[in-house]
């Protein structure tokens, strides 16, 4: 793997960035999903590629025009890096594998190219994040992906995604702000933007006040894209009204690059360097997370909206990853990037489902598709499966990192038994609200005046039982994943102190 | 056929069989009763294949996948579990035969899918029986709570669901709510879940630590339905007799009190709980269920809900036999769950007979009932003395071991509960068999009718006959159970 091999890291970002632009031409109808679900896939290609380099022990690092590291622009990946676009390639190639008949419906046909062209901007920025080794690249790219998804999020017919996506992007751009102001407060300390680099020379002025208040700024405006609780109140708004396809896509993967930045950021460039960092951030985590934990679960069971119901259960699950890194241990940060991945399957998987069972009835209220799974017995079997993967059930996915959550957790004493019990309470809640949904379609009525009788398009049930398959595949043959997230938290760990 | 193939078979035989099954009830009824008759004869012929190699001190051990470092999905055959095996693929048989009258008898509607998922849940239970390690029995152990749910929930109206949500509910949220962290925990301190002779956690947990993880273990694994966790099982009544009868008197609940006595011998340690004073509460808890329910089932009128109540204080009768922690209580255990099992199933059998010909259901409706359905209530009566330990019953046998158990470390508590809960066996028994033989009909009974369907009356005259059999023929058991504690009988 010499020759052309090195270049995967900025191939990664200009397939899709290329791609769209060329996709706003094309006008013929399927013609721009096609080339997008190309350059998705190729990107997916190109992140595989990456993985099996990283796990051959190979080292990624990319110097673009070949200036070098500290003064020129570098790309890297890495074990973390390289799951992370595993989850954003994989969501993006399934999600418009399985999104072209949901996106006719819910897009007229002139204005699909843009709409893919976004689709790829949105892919673009999102990869650009885990590739990049660069502070002020990796705020070019975020801001790539944000204006981007805005745009993909108010591109659906509902007129409520219009404020929904307001509100993302006020508090989208106060986060990306946030962690501008962080970048240039280091910047004016160190003179540097390069992430390694940073970290040799933020030594010297470790504890001067302008570091310590760009570690909040960086961490806050992070927490913001990542819909930490209490920052979460863009996400369940903005996943209930964006089109159907788009919300599989960004579920999956959004909040979990700005995960892997706030990861990033603070265990390479800020425990090493700032005193009694690592205390400050587990006592400012762990709080919080419990909270994301014990309220997104709470407010899931009494949502009658299916796509808010898993938004909100998607802000618990975002608690189970802060709450595996705020242990700041081995175990935990090994379960927390594992859950990363995990959930992007479970939830991937479910958000699919959801958009098949859109397909057919008159909407995605619980009574709605009461009485579905008799005439879409398909769909609702998959959803069962990413149900219980997302509850925790062994044998799957959601398993798992839940496994490793809570032997991490056990190994902090006293305080360990709360978090245990948190997390069981937590998934306790999921079983509920799962079943609710399970039970409206399997036992309730169909609704009066309307009767779905077919199963959802093949391409989409067939694409939404592969998700939920690979939740079942990553529950057992669980070696790919777990290998990349311990070497991921390795990494991370070597960077403290 | 080596052992280890034959494990593999069983656990897949009936997941064919479930296949079998729903492709053939598109084509004919008969059809799809031949595959399921096959498959459970099959199953019984693979799982009995394996019992001389278990005499012979064998045992086959199969390693399917590592799930995490330590965890993995494997497979053991042991003496306990090949005796739940054998007891689940056997009464299978039967049971099938039974389900055939039954559900024809009372044309009951998706008799495909009823016939799928039995096959599925036996599936289940297999992996039960023969998981090597706490993970694997977990994962199977929900896979029968779900796969059970269609079946308790068959009827499909608001009751039934309502009930079967309460079914659901109890056994996913005891089980992920307390079991999955006791097994996490196990895993953590002792750094495997592996079932081994003599238990894992000696030296690794001590106090009242241990207390609350066999707390977490016991409540945990709702299927035994220790009380408060009990309400499942009259819940579950609303499924089918055939249902209520293989499942509920055999498969689930002995999946429950099989695990509870597995965890207890081969995780625990019999002597190491035994020298632990924290573990003691679980004898008050087994001893109070015992009682409790026994007076519950003292003042139903339904049945069914009789028989629930009874199999609640009988499966606590084989956690308290557990507990006692003393090696021929431990044998009296596992000879309980066999007795009972034939026993309780005899009288689910009869209890589904008697809807079947005389859509009766209220013990009141039963006066004089035996001149009609002799051979059903000469069954029945079978059924109900073992349960109250009467010889020549099975009943009586595990009921001599638990009291020679309690005996052997002068546990008066188990000994006095036993008596009382035998007089109550006894004071709701007995009635209802007085009555249905000597009683006098109801003048306004206009139903004119005999015995249930052949197939009904031949499936349950074979539990009743197995139920005195097992009276006189319990060496083998016992030979073999002996060999799970490593002592000589």
């Amino acid at each position: 793997m010499t020759g052309w091999s090195h270049h995967l890291p900025a191939l990664q970002v200009i397939v899709p960035m290329l791609v769209a632009p060329l996709v706003t031409l094309l006008r013929p109808r399927g013609l721009a999903w096609a080339a997008a679900t190309m350059a998705s896939l190729l990107a997916f290609a190109i992140a595989i590629a990456l993985t099996l380099g990283v796990l051959d022990g190979q080292k990624f690092s990319y110097l673009m025009g070949a200036w070098p590291a500290p003064y020129g622009i570098e790309l890297g990946v890495d074990a973390f890096s390289a799951l992370t676009l595993l989850i954003v390639t994989g969501a993006s190639t399934l999600a418009l594998l399985a999104g072209r008949h949901s996106v006719d419906t819910e897009i007229e046909p002139d204005r699909q190219p843009l709409f893919y062209a976004a689709w790829l901007l949105v892919l673009a920025g999102l990869v650009g994040i885990p590739v990049s080794a660069d502070a002020f690249n990796i705020f070019v790219f975020m801001e790539i992906s944000s204006l981007a998804s805005y745009v993909l999020i108010a591109g659906g017919p509902n007129r409520r995604a219009l404020p929904a996506v307001f509100k993302y992007l006020i508090m989208g751009t106060i986060g990306a702000t946030f962690y501008l102001i962080g970048v240039g407060l280091i910047y004016l300390m160190t003179g540097t933007l390069n992430l390694a680099d940073m970290e040799l020379r933020i030594h010297e002025v470790a504890d001067l006040k302008p570091i310590l208040v760009a570690a909040a700024f960086i961490t806050i405006g992070l927490a913001l894209k990542a819909a930490m609780f209490p920052l979460h109140a863009w996400l369940p708004n903005a996943y209930t009204y964006a089109p159907n396809a788009v919300t599989v896509f960004l579920a999956a993967c959004a909040t979990k690059v700005a995960l892997y930045l706030l990861l990033r950021f603070d265990f390479f460039v800020f425990q090493p360097n700032l005193v009694g960092h690592d205390v400050q951030f587990a006592y400012f985590l762990m709080p919080l997370a419990v909270l994301a934990i014990l309220i997104g679960s709470g407010v899931a069971l009494f949502e009658r909206n299916l796509k808010r119901l898993l938004a909100y259960s998607s802000i618990a699950q975002i608690g189970y990853i802060l709450l595996g890194a705020s242990l700041v241990s081995l175990a935990g940060l090994t379960a927390s990037v594992l859950h990363m991945f995990n959930h992007a399957l479970a939830k991937g998987a479910l958000f699919l489902a959801v958009a098949a069972l859109a397909t057919r009835c008159s909407g995605i209220r619980l009574e709605n598709i009461s009485g579905a799974a008799r005439s879409m017995p398909w769909t609702m079997g998959a959803f069962v499966v990413a149900g219980l993967s997302l509850i925790g059930v062994p044998g799957t996915a959601g398993f798992v990192s839940k496994w490793y959550l809570i032997s991490a957790a056990l190994g902090e004493g006293l305080l360990g038994g709360v978090l245990v019990a948190v997390i069981v309470i937590s998934s306790l809640m999921a079983v509920v609200y799962v079943w609710r949904v399970v039970e409206a379609a399997y036992f309730g009525e169909a609704p009066a005046g309307f009767a779905s009788t077919r199963e959802a398009p093949p391409a989409l049930l067939a694409v939404t039982w592969a998700a939920a398959l690979a939740n079942v595949y990553f529950g057992l043959a669980t070696s790919l994943p777990v290998t990349l997230s311990t070497s991921a938290a390795e990494q991370l760990l070597r960077h403290l102190p | 056929m080596t052992a280890e193939q034959s494990i593999l078979i069983a656990l897949l035989m009936p997941l064919a069989g479930a296949l079998g099954i729903a492709l053939a009830g598109r084509i004919n009824a008969n059809l799809r009763e031949t595959v399921t008759l096959t498959t459970a004869a099959g199953l019984a012929f693979v799982v009995w294949g394996m019992l001389p190699e278990l005499m012979d001190g064998g045992r086959p051990f199969v390693r399917i996948a590592e799930i995490v470092p330590g965890v993995e999905i494997a497979f053991r055959v042991e003496p306990l579990g090949m005796l739940f095996a054998a007891l689940a693929s056997g009464l299978w048989i039967v049971n099938s035969i039974y389900s055939i009258g039954y559900m024809r008898g009372n044309k009951e509607s998706k008799q495909t899918r009823f016939y799928v998922f039995f096959a599925l849940s036996l599936a289940a239970t297999i992996g039960i029986a023969f998981a090597a390690n706490l993970f694997t029995l977990f994962l199977f152990y929900e896979a029968l709570t779900l796969s059970t749910y269609p079946l308790v929930s068959h009827k499909g109206d608001e009751k039934t669901v309502r009930s079967a949500r309460v079914y659901l509910g109890i056994l996913l949220l005891t089980s992920i709510g307390l079991l999955l962290p006791a097994i996490i925990w196990t895993y953590f301190v002792a750094g495997t879940g592996d079932f081994t002779p003599g238990g894992i956690l000696q030296g690794q947990l001590e106090g009242p630590a241990l207390g609350l993880l066999l707390g977490l273990f016991v409540f945990g694994i709702g299927k035994a339905a220790v009380m408060p966790v009990h309400r499942w099982l009259p819940a579950a009544m609303v499924a089918p007799t055939p249902v209520s009868a293989l499942l509920h008197a055999v498969a689930v609940v002995k999946a429950g009190v099989f695990t509870v006595t597995k965890v207890i011998v081969y995780i625990f340690g019999v002597d190491y709980l035994f020298a632990e004073p924290s573990s003691s509460w679980l004898l008050y808890a087994a001893a109070f269920t015992v009682v409790a329910a026994s007076l519950v089932a003292l003042r139903q009128q339904n049945l069914k809900r009789l028989l629930a109540y009874s199999t609640v204080a009988q499966l606590s009768y084989v956690v308290m036999a557990s507990a006692i922690l003393k090696p021929l209580a431990e044998i009296g255990a596992s000879l309980h769950m066999v007795a009972h099992a034939f026993g309780k199933i005899t009288l689910f059998f009869a209890a589904g007979a008697i809807y079947t010909a005389a859509k009766k259901t209220e013990i009141g409706q039963l006066a004089g009932i035996g001149r009609r359905m002799p051979w059903t209530m000469t069954a029945f009566t079978i059924g109900a003395l073992s349960m109250i330990g009467v010889p020549p019953t099975g009943g009586f046998v595990s009921k001599w071991y638990i009291l020679a158990g309690a005996f052997q470390s002068d546990n008066y508590l188990a000994i006095a509960t036993i008596i009382a809960s035998t007089i109550l066996n006894a004071a709701y028994f007995l009635p209802i068999i007085f009555a249905a033989w000597f009683g006098r009909e109801a003048a306004d009974n206009k139903l004119e009718h005999g015995e249930a369907p052949l197939t009904m009356v031949i499936a349950l005259t074979v539990t009743a006959a197995l139920t005195i059999g097992l009276f006189i023929f319990n060496g083998p058991v016992i030979a073999l159970e002996a060999q799970m504690l490593g002592v000589s009988k």
